[in-house]
């Protein structure tokens, strides 16, 4: 083997270390876990992965998470293509502080934000709901998307929009059906950062729902603390959480590579 | 269809980029607005395709206002200088863009697009993506966009500028029998003169937001209104310089005077601005009646088989230009020979006066 093949090996090694421990970790037995070290699973156990997909629980934790970030996803979306077209295509008076002021929210941690939306939340009965969830974290979600698009929009030319209009298209039609096509790897960044963002977030989530709308990242402190050491349980809840941001990051990767040459990521 | 701007005029916040001018375009002719980078071609274009609203004034279309009119609404065709094609969409696509919003069938789509690119040579890349595409052949695709719906008219802003010589050449030559025959308004802004002459029709001089000149372009080319217009269509700059008519002498400085020739005769005395094409000023006496120049070359060029120099003359700097290679000395005092019968005589309002006698 050659030299200059083993720094990349060790990177790699070293990358998947900690998702090889869990993802061994997820087939042994917490008595197994608790007992000693051992780098293969002694006596491979399924256990765990069934009581997550029969115990709802433990599944409806996943469901709850993947609502509330998909609806965060198209609420950030929708709000924010019109908002990053009219800061790229217009001039209007304070348009640049605007501009730079929505990252206001993103100059503080989430959990200076935690309070008052449980507050609020609790007074307009929206506590305990996907839906708050996704708002809560559009209030973050909205400014990075504005900002991220707003880059892949000014990189295309306002000779687009002119040949557009010249063709024959309205408004909505050219935004549709060209306008949107021409930035759609800015949209794919966008949409993974907010998925991002939404997936990992855990104070809001958390502080937000209670039964109803609890996410996964909120179900497995919780089992850690009340039922005792359920270890093997906790690693395959891991697993299975990485598995959508996986995804995700795989169906997205070239557009993040064009993204990161192109915009402003 | 006539197409005419009627005392528009543009302002951007406290800029203005147009000073109320009008204009009227003939159908079938290709005209062409000559100004230099900025000079207000581009709003000028805008303002005739309906992209932008001129701040005052009127443009109307076959006799009818169409100045609140989008340009969705006004069967037009438009190409940029910088090759704009529909970054998701193939050529085929990107060409039937219009047909399909105007909801041409299917089977007539195919057709027209097809004949299109064959026009444009670009029947072996219409299932390409624009991106994999040369500058020349992107250009090409969005001229085959414009020629593929029967427009009205058709506005090309300087669509040749961004590309390089040789591909900009065969464009160029084919750009009027392209448009030929179509019986729409081509508009063709350059910055370019030896565009302007090579490509014929009419032509509008364009200068700091101001049409200076518009008629035939060979006429235009010959007959400058005043100064600004002949500093406009001259390449390289034309020579302005100040003389003064005494009797029937012209007199440049102490050394160099000349008999005052054409209508030039017939000017009274005082003082006046003359100016020059720069090859009507050249390096060797090759007729009779030519003024002689005493001039410390300064610069020299050499484009292809032209020779230019630029020589000081009594604390004016003039450009001489003459085919052939012409070997100069930077610093050395060379005599150079111009024909006064090529001069325009302007008056101090910059006015065009008096020729010489010979048309430019």
């Amino acid at each position: 083997m050659k030299i200059r093949a083993i720094v990349p090996i060790a990177y790699i090694l070293f990358l998947m270390l900690p998702i090889y421990w869990l993802v061994s970790m997820s087939f042994k037995t917490t008595n197994e876990i608790l007992g000693g070290f051992s780098l293969f699973p002694q006596s491979w156990t399924f256990e765990n992965y069934m009581t997550i997909f029969t115990d709802p629980t433990w599944y409806s934790g996943y469901f709850n998470s993947i609502i509330y970030v998909s609806l965060n996803t198209v609420i950030s979306l929708t709000v924010a293509l019109p908002a990053a077209y009219a800061f790229s295509r217009y001039r209007f008076m304070g348009d640049k502080h605007l501009f730079f002021w929505l990252l206001t929210n993103r100059m503080a941690p989430a959990a200076v934000f935690a309070l008052p939306f449980f507050q609020l939340y609790s007074a307009v009965g929206l506590f305990d709901t996907h839906l708050a969830v996704a708002l809560a974290h559009a209030l973050f979600n909205i400014p990075l998307a504005v900002w991220i698009l707003e880059g892949f929009m000014s990189s295309v030319p306002k000779e687009l929009d002119e040949t557009a209009y010249v063709d024959g298209h309205s408004f909505p039609s050219f935004f549709i059906k060209v306008f949107i096509p021409a930035i759609k790897s800015g949209i794919g960044v966008t949409a993974f950062f907010c998925f991002m963002f939404s997936w990992v977030e855990l104070l809001l989530a958390k502080t937000l729902t209670s039964v109803a709308a609890k996410p996964i990242a909120a179900v497995m402190t919780k089992t850690s603390s009340s039922a005792g050491f359920e270890l093997g349980l906790l690693a395959a809840a891991g697993v299975l959480t990485i598995i959508p941001g996986a995804i995700v990051i795989y169906f997205v990767r070239n557009y993040i590579a064009k993204g990161f040459a192109l915009g402003r990521v | 269809m006539v197409l005419e701007l009627r005392q528009i005029s543009k302002k951007v916040g406290q800029d203005t980029h147009l000073y109320p001018t009008s204009l009227r375009l003939e159908p079938g002719k290709f005209n062409i607005l000559l100004g230099a980078t900025n000079s207000g071609k581009t709003s000028l274009i805008k303002i005739l395709s309906g992209l932008e609203k001129p701040t005052t004034g009127e443009v109307w279309m076959d006799g009818e206002n169409v100045t609140g009119v989008t340009p969705q609404k006004r069967n037009i065709a438009l190409v940029h200088q910088f090759f704009v094609n529909y970054p998701h969409l193939n050529v085929f696509e990107n060409i039937a863009s219009p047909l399909r919003v105007a909801g041409v069938a299917k089977s007539e789509i195919s057709d027209r697009v097809k004949e299109a690119a064959d026009i444009l040579q670009l029947g072996p890349m219409l299932y390409r993506q624009p991106g994999e595409l040369s500058g020349g052949q992107q250009q090409r695709c969005a001229l085959a966009r414009a020629i593929v719906k029967e427009s009205k008219a058709i506005f090309l802003d300087e669509p040749l500028a961004n590309l390089d010589y040789k591909l900009r050449e065969e464009l160029r030559d084919q750009l009027p029998e392209l448009f030929a025959g179509r019986g729409a308004i081509v508009v063709y802004a350059t910055s370019e003169p030896s565009e302007a002459l090579l490509l014929g029709g009419n032509t509008a001089l364009v200068h700091a937001g101001k049409i200076t000149q518009f008629g035939e372009t060979t006429a235009v080319y010959r007959n400058p209104v005043d100064a600004i217009s002949a500093e406009v269509f001259s390449d390289p700059p034309i020579n302005v310089t100040n003389v003064t008519k005494t009797g029937n002498w012209i007199r440049l400085n102490d050394a160099v005077k000349w008999k005052a020739t054409g209508s030039s005769a017939d000017l009274a005395d005082g003082p006046y601005t003359i100016g020059i094409r720069p090859h009507f000023i050249k390096p060797e006496k090759d007729k009779k009646g030519l003024v002689e120049i005493l001039g410390k070359v300064e610069i020299t060029e050499l484009s292809g088989s032209e020779s230019v120099a630029h020589f000081q003359v009594s604390g004016n700097t003039w450009v001489s230009l003459d085919s052939g290679v012409h070997p100069y000395q930077i610093g050395e005092e060379h005599l150079f020979y111009m024909d006064p019968t090529a001069c325009f005589y302007f008056d101090a309002d910059g006015k065009l006066a008096a020729t010489g006698g010979t048309d430019g």
